[in-house]
């Protein structure tokens, strides 16, 4: 056996350990526990049953998943808004700035989200920076009341995720070429018009999967909602967190976490979807 | 009305430090091809991005048709470009892509649909309408390219190196295409190009430029027996130069020493006597001459064949002078002359007939 053959048989074996370990194993065991009896005195049972489902149909929980669904649609449109312009700038600046810009998007994230998601409270408190700017610009005459409500979290959820929907995007429509846009503007389209015949249907693959990044974390990070929206603002991420680590019942945290997987599975496919009918347009 | 469609005046162009366009005076006629000839860099894109409107002169104006376009996008302008890279939509289909320009100016789609399928007949490109760019050849994704650009009935059609990403044998053919589709369409083009034989065979007019200044304006005939330096020349075909040393020269002669000979040649560009000039000979102008065959060698330079390319229709003959200049020389077969039949290392004489020559100022 050649030398480097020993090294492909080893990496690509530790690859897939690896997946079935960490990946496929545990959704496994979710599904498994999520088709198991809850049980009072322990944390799972040991019957085949329906009932966890049964229970999400309950109007209290649809409601929740609604809301969830909801609020991280808006953080996902939100970060699409601010985010989309962000890449589109950064791809269209000389190239030797490109990497610091960058780099400035990923900075934050050498600190931990948690020390700044707390350090988001004391800007958006009553008293807190935000406000205070806003009262000394005439904006406001009331300091508005920010912290432990919806909108905190939605503020917090852009801040932290925006990243995801920029890096996505920046890869796509860094890959667009520039002559399309001139060559839209040539033959007479508008800045608009080129924008939605041309640069928006190019780069959808790119929105796609920014949307993707960024809605099931939105509707998952269950520290932020802790932290920002106080005891109001429960959503599916804290209900599993809820269930695993309050309420000690496993099998429904587990079918709440089926239900997301399952919901993000569909989203995957409809973005295959969306690259294999441009591949077409490429053969 | 004046017969000019385009008037630049006093166009220059820098960006940053880099002087891309220096003082540039161009006339474009009404429906004549027109080719801006030049090396890379010699900001022949930058004048055409001038015109079409995506670059915006530092100094001087661009009228057209009497208008002068400044300040004008290029969406506003009536002329449409034909990319290099063609620019084809990847995602909408040939007849999309045709239809773009007119959909854009909010044309009823009945009538979109005539003039879309009218103009794809026009480049052989109709049973293709439904096909996407990526699934059509190089040379149909010109062609797509060219009836995007000219369905909108621009006043002036620019091409960007329009023939550069085809293969040779396709080249000629589209060379031909354009041409015919130009003198159809009755349409004023500017085509930017580095391929001389490309500029020589399509233009009525080219224009050769070089460090941001155009050389020379003129028929292909005129720019290539004629060039006015020696970088038009060198940048219109193949050149020998020869050093020459003015002897005497009056109105209408000059005497000179080239290669130890003494050569009387008409004084067309009244050269001075203290100027100093060099003597352009073009390869098929220069006679290689077996050594059997002359008998007067006073107008002569002896030589040695050094290679000998055999073309079919010509044969090209790298020739070093004794003096160790090394001459290019193209012979044309002619059924009277069996004697083309040159061998490595024979011994030759080579002239030029006088007035064949071109005289140029000398550039060191």
């Amino acid at each position: 056996m050649k030398p480097d053959q020993g090294f492909k048989i080893t990496s690509i074996t530790f690859f897939w350990v690896f997946l079935a370990l960490f990946a496929a194993l545990p959704v496994l065991c979710s599904v498994i526990m999520s088709f198991l009896q809850p049980e009072q005195q322990a944390l799972y049972g040991h019957h085949f049953s329906l009932q966890n489902y049964q229970t999400l149909l309950h109007p209290m929980y649809l409601k929740l998943l609604w809301r969830s669904l909801r609020l991280g649609l808006i953080v996902t449109v939100g970060c699409l808004f601010i985010g989309y312009p962000f890449a589109f700038i950064i791809a269209h600046t000389a190239k030797k700035h490109r990497a610091f810009l960058l780099m400035l998007v990923i900075i934050p994230f050498w600190t931990s989200t948690l020390l700044r998601t707390y350090a988001m409270t004391t800007l958006l408190q009553t008293n807190g920076l935000f406000n205070k700017a806003l009262l000394s610009l005439g904006w406001i005459h009331q300091p508005l009341h920010l912290l432990y409500t919806n909108t905190a979290v939605v503020i917090g959820l852009i801040y932290n995720l925006l990243p995801f929907m920029i890096l996505p995007l920046y890869a796509n429509i860094e890959k667009l070429d520039n002559s399309l846009i001139e060559a839209a503007y040539d033959l007479g389209a508008t800045r608009s018009k080129t924008f939605w015949t041309i640069i928006f249907p190019l780069t959808k693959p790119g929105i796609i999967s920014g949307c993707i990044l960024v809605l099931l974390p939105a509707m998952t990070l269950f520290y932020i909602p802790d932290i920002l929206g106080g005891a109001k603002s429960l959503l599916l991420g804290n209900v599993i967190q809820l269930q695993f680590l309050e309420a000690h019942n496993w099998p429904l945290g587990s079918a709440i976490s089926v239900v997301l997987t399952v919901f993000m599975g569909v989203l995957l496919c409809y973005y295959n979807r969306s690259l294999q009918s441009k591949k077409e347009v490429v053969l | 009305m004046a017969n000019n469609l385009i008037e630049i005046q006093g166009i220059s162009k820098a960006f940053g430090d880099n002087t891309v366009l220096e003082n540039i005076h161009l006339s474009v006629k009404r429906g004549e091809f027109l080719t801006l000839l030049g090396p890379s860099g010699c900001g022949k894109t930058t004048l055409l991005r001038l015109i079409s409107g995506f670059e915006q002169p530092d100094t001087g104006t661009i009228s057209l048709n009497g208008d002068n376009l400044a300040g004008l996008p290029p969406n506003q302008r009536q002329v449409n470009t034909v990319f290099q890279s063609y620019a084809l939509f990847p995602h909408f289909s040939v007849f999309d892509n045709v239809a773009f320009g007119l959909r854009c100016q909010q044309v009823k789609e009945a009538e979109i649909k005539q003039r879309v399928l009218e103009t794809l007949d026009s480049v052989h490109l109709k049973a293709f309408s439904h096909r996407y760019p990526a699934q059509l050849s190089g040379g149909q994704q010109q062609r797509v390219a060219i009836a995007r650009a000219v369905i909108n009935k621009p006043k002036v059609l620019l091409l960007d190196e329009p023939l550069s990403s085809l293969d040779h044998h396709l080249r000629k053919n589209m060379q031909r295409q354009l041409k015919e589709l130009q003198r159809d369409l009755n349409m004023t083009f500017i085509c930017v190009t580095h391929d001389q034989e490309e500029a020589l065979s399509l233009s009525d007019r080219i224009a050769i430029m070089q460090d941001g200044k155009i050389q020379q304006i003129g028929t292909p005939r005129e720019v290539y027996e004629e060039p006015c330096n020696v970088s038009v020349a060198e940048f219109t075909g193949e050149t020998n130069l020869f050093d020459a040393k003015i002897i005497t020269a009056n109105n209408t002669s000059l005497v000179v020493e080239v290669e130890g000979k003494q050569l009387t040649l008409e004084n067309h560009r009244h050269i001075k006597p203290r100027q100093k000039i060099q003597i352009l000979v073009r390869p098929e102008d220069l006679k290689v001459l077996d050594k059997t065959e002359v008998k007067d060698v006073s107008k002569m330079f002896p030589g040695v064949v050094d290679e000998i390319i055999y073309k079919g229709s010509t044969v090209d003959l790298v020739v070093h002078l004794n003096s160790g200049k090394q001459l290019f020389a193209t012979e044309f077969f002619d059924e009277d002359d069996e004697d083309l039949d040159y061998h490595l290392g024979e011994q030759v004489w080579v002239e030029w007939i006088p007035g064949w020559e071109v005289i140029l100022p000398h550039e060191t």
